[in-house]
Formats: structure tokens, C-alpha cells, sequence
């Protein structure tokens, strides 16, 4: 019984580069679609998607929880975050539930308000991070030759440099603005991405059906981004989670030196006020604890996301006792295992390769 | 040979893009960074015509050179080790001043790594080893929230709770300037130990979990492997086959990881360094941030970058030792 997604016939998924196309449609069998109307079968295919793997419900749980907190919190939060009150260096009161700063801030506010600025920065720059890592590792793995070269060469000489100390380097000198910490952050850090993005393509590039739209005449671009591409979405999605860790940890550190825009509130801004005001010294723990927890579970949860991902991929990750799994979620593993293998076995290869060019 | 060469060669080239953005940066800035600089100096009393025109010449302004002759100048410079006066701990060279942080920096960041990375990879081993165990479990949770943590913040809790709270350690300050006098004596050393204690307590905390991770992956990986099974059908001990069959293969993959991820570390125990008051380049970093010391910052960077490259290319050496693959190609 096939009860793999609606995968559209191969045509159609060069067209529509939505996860679905990432279903190897070449050797899913020609089959109606159901009667039920498509979103809902996504749907269900989304919910046993985050229930089939432990890790991977846990994860989305912690991230869905931050998400909704980002959307909705600041509704509910009547105290401005930034206001100043005589209530000055409480301890956590019913009145505030996270106690007040050295100005009378309000820091359960601040924490729900943060919490949005933080969330969407590390998710857009986590995007951007993965669009140039994307376009160099495809670009570079899809032409090979004198460009691929290239691309390695700058890939691998970002690699070298360590991103956050750079990163403090080149903010100093503009305006502390969050979006100029969300550009260099993302100016630092695509290098791991396009690497593994570049192996995942060379493994792909002389698959049969890139050969056959090649033969039929397709133009290069329409081959990187229709044909290569959607097969790699799955480690693309693998590849954001981990950016985005790393670049909210990134900017809360700049945020952490006082580099952030000070006006807003985010949590690094708030971890560099309670530092900087000796929030230590007057022992109001309830000013630093918090937004730190805040990000490194939100981290956790990102985490967890990727192991799934990985025991999916990898099924000698998994643990030993399992639960059978949905039809869906064998289907993603086969994908995976077809799409994750060949690139950790030709990055082994590349590196012995490098060794003997 | 040939890799080393070629690894060589990306570590130079890696400075020399770091030199040029670096060089670039104040160029392309909006406003005069040269500006808030003559500003600061002007508070400091004199600024005599000489200094005046290295730092013109520094930052690009009120200069008739064209672009790559200031280029050269600056590399000239670099080279010959002058890196420009700092204005945060005037009127020292920059260079002096990185020179008296930089032994404090590299010894808490030698102690921390081989802890971290050896302690890492041997919980990683027996994770993978005792795997589905209550311990694999719990560990793999908390390691998981370790993970993500946010280095200056663990720094900040471990001053809290331990530092102040506690009375258990020292918390800020590289060692007790009241008592001891710096030098080879037992006093110094001793008070020296103290103070690292809690920094370097910070960082293995916070890096642990990236080594144990890595690690435990790839030693289930090669646990599935056909040898290791040959090896206990052999009936060899089960420490034999843990150590001399899976762990010592399943560590090159942790020992790249290595490499990748330690210009991360010494960004993270810069902010670690921070949060202390360390007497190294992390705190000297934060000062020059603050004063808008940009001589001293860049000074800093440069050297950031080198000593990532000299672990980098330790890596490779140790890679070459632990891979025989890589020594083979010498004659193929």
C-alpha cells in the first residue's frame, strides 16, 4: 500500500521546489492522488512527521513554544519593556514576575519581548546564511573547474578565520544597528554551509535525471536551482538549523559586548545591561538567568531538531528500541539515506583526495 | 607532504584576506573612524604631527596616496610588527600591549581545550559504547542544553553562584596582585592556578558537549562497522576493541571537527575572558571596543586569527600521526 505523500510526477516537480518535490519521484510508483484535499493530507503529513522521532517532537515542541511566544507574547505584556519605574532591583514578585533592573525595567517584559527581536533576527539571518551558502556550494559543486576552485579556495580560507572575533571587528566600525550585526554575522559564518553544500552537489551532478534535463537541453541555472536542488532540501533544512544556533548565539554575543542596537530589547541587549550595570554584584540573578536560559534552550530545542534529522539520516544513529514508523517517515528516511550517505562518503573522499592533489 | 603544503598555503592566504577586509573596513565605514580617534588621543594631551599622519594614513583620510600605495604602506607596517598605538593604554604600542595579555589568553586556552576535547571524547566513547543506557540518556539531554549555551552567560552564572555566592574561587583578575608579584615563583603560580580555575571551568563546560557529541556519532558509526565485529568474534577484550578497534578510528572525524570548530572556541573565551576581568586579549578586546580603540582591536583580530592558524596546522600534524592514509600518498 502506497501511502507516500502526494509526490506530483517528476515533471511537475521541477516546477515546484515546495519538500514534497524532494520525494525521489523517479522511483515513487505513478499513483491518483487521494480525494482528500491537499493541505490536509500535508497536514497529516507534517503531524507524524514531528511524532515519528523522539528528538525531533521535543525539539518542535521547545522551538513551537519560543515561536508562539514571539507571535503572541507581546500581546499579552501591557508594561513596557523599557519603561522606567521606582520599583528598582526587585526580586521576582507577583507584581513582576522576573523581578525589575536597576532602572525599574520590567524583566519578564523584556524577556517576552526579546524574545520576538531575537527569534526573527536568528531566523533571517539563519536564512541568509543559507542562501549565499547554498549559491556558492551549488555554483561552485555544478560548474567544478577553474569557478569550483575558486569558490573552494574563499570557502576555505573563510574557514580559517574564526567568524565571531572578525565579526566584532566589523561591526565597531558601523552603526549598532541590528541589521548590521545580521549582516556581518551572516558575512562570517556561510563557509560550513557551502562546503557540505558543495559535496552534497558533486555527489548529485552526474545523477541520471540531471544527465537527461542536461541532454534536453536545460540552461545551467535551471539545472542548479529546479533539478540539484530540490534533492538537497533536506540538508539545506539540516544546515539552517544548525546556522541558526550558531547565529543566535553570535548575536547575542555582539549583543553581549554592547555592539547591539541598545535601544531595543532582545535578550543579548538584556544580558549586556545586567553585565554592565554589575548586575552581579548586587546579586540580582534574575537579571542575567533568564534571557541566557532562554537562549540556550531555544538551542537545545534546534538541537534536538538536528539529531532527529541525523537518526533519520543515519539509521545506525538511532536508538535501539524503536517504535514501527508511518510510511512517511520511511519514506524521508529513504530519501535521506539516499541524499546523506553519498555526501559524507565523498567528503571522506574529497579530503583524502585533497591530500593527494 | 603535499596536503600540508596546500593547508599551509590556505592559512597564509587566510591571514592576508583577514589583513585586507581588515584594511577595507574603516574605508568603506560610514563617517571618520579617524575622527573619534583624534578625538580620544586630543583628551590624552598632545598629538604630535607624526602620530597624526600614521593614523591619516591608517584610516584612509586627508591623503593624496592612491589606494594600493596606502595598501602597501599598511602591509609594510603589519609586517614589521607595528600595529599602531593603542588609545585605551596610551600612548603604549599596540603590539606591547597584546604581547603582556597574550601569554594569559594562550595558557587558559591550552588548559581548557586539552581538558575539554580529551574529557569529550572519552564521555563520547563511553556513550557510544554503554548506548540506550540510563547514562548515554541523561548525558546525551544535558549535553544537548550544554550544547547551545551561550559562553559568556555560563561565565556569568559560574561567577554567581561559585564566585560571589560561594566564596569558592577568585572571580575576577588573572591572580592576586596584593600578594604576589608576577614571575617564576610558587606564590604567583599558585595564585595564578586559583584565579583560572573558575575560567577554565567555564570553558570545558561549555565546549565539552561539542566533542562528546561529535565523538559518540561517529564511534556508533564505526561500532557498526564489519572489523569491530571480527574483532569481538576474535574474542578480544571488550577494552581493547572500544579503544585500539573503534575509538582510535572513530576519532579522525572529531579531530577535523577539532579543527573547524576551535576559531569558535577562542571567539567563546574571549567573552569568557570578558566576564572575568581576565588580564587577557578577550578583555583588552572588550576595552578597545568600549573606547573605540580600533588600532588595538584589529591588533587583536590579527592575532586571534594566527594562533587559530597555528592550532589549525597542529591539527594537520596530528592528523598525519593518527591517518596512515595521509602518509602512504608520500609514495604513491
Amino acid at each position: 500500500m502506497n501511502q507516500a505523500p502526494p509526490s506530483p510526477p517528476s515533471q511537475a516537480s521541477q516546477v515546484s521546489p515546495a519538500p514534497q518535490a524532494a520525494i525521489p519521484s523517479a522511483r515513487a510508483k505513478p499513483h491518483t492522488r487521494p480525494a482528500t484535499p491537499r493541505w490536509f493530507a500535508l497536514l497529516g503529513n507534517l503531524w507524524r512527521l514531528l511524532t515519528t522521532n523522539r528528538k525531533i517532537a521535543t525539539g518542535s515542541g521547545i522551538v513551537g513554544f519560543f515561536v508562539l511566544v514571539a507571535l503572541f507574547g507581546p500581546l499579552f505584556v501591557h508594561e513596557s519593556p523599557l519603561s522606567y519605574t521606582l520599583t528598582i532591583t526587585q526580586p521576582p514578585s507577583a507584581a513582576h514576575w522576573l523581578g525589575t533592573n536597576q532602572s525599574g525595567q520590567d524583566l519578564f517584559s523584556q524577556l517576552v519581548i526579546g524574545t520576538r527581536s531575537s527569534l526573527f533576527w536568528s531566523f533571517l539571518t539563519g536564512l541568509i546564511v543559507v542562501a549565499i551558502s547554498v549559491t556558492v556550494g551549488l555554483v561552485g559543486g555544478f560548474f567544478g573547474g577553474i569557478i569550483d576552485d575558486a569558490l573552494s579556495l574563499v570557502t576555505s580560507v573563510f574557514l580559517v578565520i574564526p567568524s565571531f572575533p572578525l565579526a566584532i571587528v566589523a561591526v565597531q566600525y558601523f552603526n549598532h544597528s541590528t541589521l548590521t550585526i545580521a549582516l556581518v554575522v551572516a558575512l562570517t559564518n556561510w563557509p560550513w554551509g557551502a562546503r557540505v553544500m558543495r559535496a552534497q552537489t558533486l555527489s548529485i551532478r552526474n545523477r541520471e535525471f540531471v544527465t537527461a534535463a542536461r541532454a534536453s537541453g536545460e540552461r545551467a541555472w535551471r539545472l542548479i536551482f529546479f533539478e540539484i536542488f530540490p534533492n538537497e532540501i533536506a540538508i539545506v533544512a539540516a544546515s539552517f538549523i544548525t546556522t541558526t544556533i550558531q547565529v543566535l548565539l553570535a548575536v547575542a554575543g555582539l549583543e553581549f559586548l554592547g555592539l547591539g542596537d541598545t535601544t531595543t530589547v532582545s535578550w543579548g541587549n538584556t544580558l549586556y545591561s545586567a553585565y554592565s550595570s554589575s548586575a552581579l554584584l548586587q546579586g540580582a540573578w534574575w537579571w542575567f538567568a533568564p534571557p541566557g536560559l532562554c537562549i540556550a534552550l531555544l538551542g537545545s530545542g534546534l538541537a534536538l531538531l538536528n539529531f532527529g534529522i541525523d537518526e533519520i539520516a543515519d539509521p545506525r544513529l538511532r536508538e535501539l528500541k524503536r517504535r514501527a514508523r508511518s510510511p512517511f517517515g520511511k519514506a524521508l528516511g529513504r530519501l535521506w539515506n539516499r541524499s546523506a550517505a553519498p555526501a559524507e562518503q565523498s567528503e571522506h573522499g574529497q579530503s583524502a583526495e585533497g591530500g593527494a592533489a | 607532504m603535499k596536503r600540508l603544503l596546500r593547508r599551509l598555503g590556505i592559512y597564509l592566504l587566510a591571514i592576508w584576506a583577514a589583513v585586507t577586509v581588515n584594511f577595507f573596513l574603516p574605508r568603506l565605514a560610514p563617517g571618520n573612524p579617524a575622527d573619534a580617534v583624534f578625538f580620544r588621543l586630543a583628551q590624552h594631551g598632545a598629538v604630535s604631527a607624526a602620530t597624526r599622519k600614521a593614523l591619516e594614513a591608517e584610516f584612509g583620510v586627508d591623503t593624496t596616496d592612491p589606494l594600493w600605495l596606502q595598501y602597501l604602506h599598511y602591509l609594510n607596517n603589519l609586517l614589521h610588527g607595528n600595529l599602531g598605538v593603542s588609545i585605551t593604554y596610551f600612548p603604549a604600542n599596540v603590539s606591547d600591549v597584546i604581547a603582556q595579555n597574550i601569554g594569559w589568553t594562550l595558557a587558559l586556552l591550552t588548559m581548557s581545550v586539552v581538558i575539554s576535547f580529551t574529557l569529550g571524547t572519552l564521555i563520547g566513547v563511553f556513550m557510544a559504547w554503554k548506548r540506550g543506557s540510563a547514562l548515554d540518556t541523561t548525558l546525551s539531554s544535558v549535553m544537548t542544553f550544554l550544547y547551545s549555551i551561550l559562553y559568556p552567560w555560563l561565565a556569568l552564572v559560574a561567577v554567581y553562584f561559585l564566585g560571589f555566592k560561594l566564596g569558592w574561587f577568585p572571580f575576577s583578575d588573572g591572580y592576586d596582585s596584593s600578594t604576589t608579584t608576577m614571575g617564576w615563583n610558587l606564590d604567583f603560580i599558585l595564585s595564578a592556578a586559583q584565579h583560572a580555575v573558575l575560567p577554565a571551568l567555564t570553558l570545558v563546560v561549555s565546549t565539552v558537549a561539542g566533542w562528546m557529541l561529535t565523538m559518540r556519532n561517529s564511534m556508533i558509526t564505526t561500532l557498526s562497522e564489519d572489523y569491530i565485529l571480527m574483532a569481538r568474534a576474535k574474542g578480544l577484550t571488550s577494552r581493547r576493541v572500544m579503544f585500539a578497534y573503534a575509538a582510535r578510528n572513530a576519532l579522525l572525524p572529531s579531530v577535523t571537527g577539532f579543527a573547524i570548530a576551535i576559531g569558535a572556541v577562542v571567539g567563546g573565551q574571549l567573552l569568557v575572558e570578558i566576564v572575568f576581568s581576565y588580564p587577557g586579549i578577550g578583555f583588552a578586546l572588550y576595552q578597545a571596543i568600549q573606547n573605540q580603540d580600533y588600532a588595538l582591536a584589529d591588533g587583536i583580530l590579527l592575532l586571534v586569527i594566527i594562533v587559530t592558524v597555528v592550532m589549525n596546522l597542529i591539527v594537520d600534524l596530528l592528523y598525519t600521526v593518527l591517518d596512515p592514509r595521509t602518509r602512504l600518498e608520500r609514495t604513491a
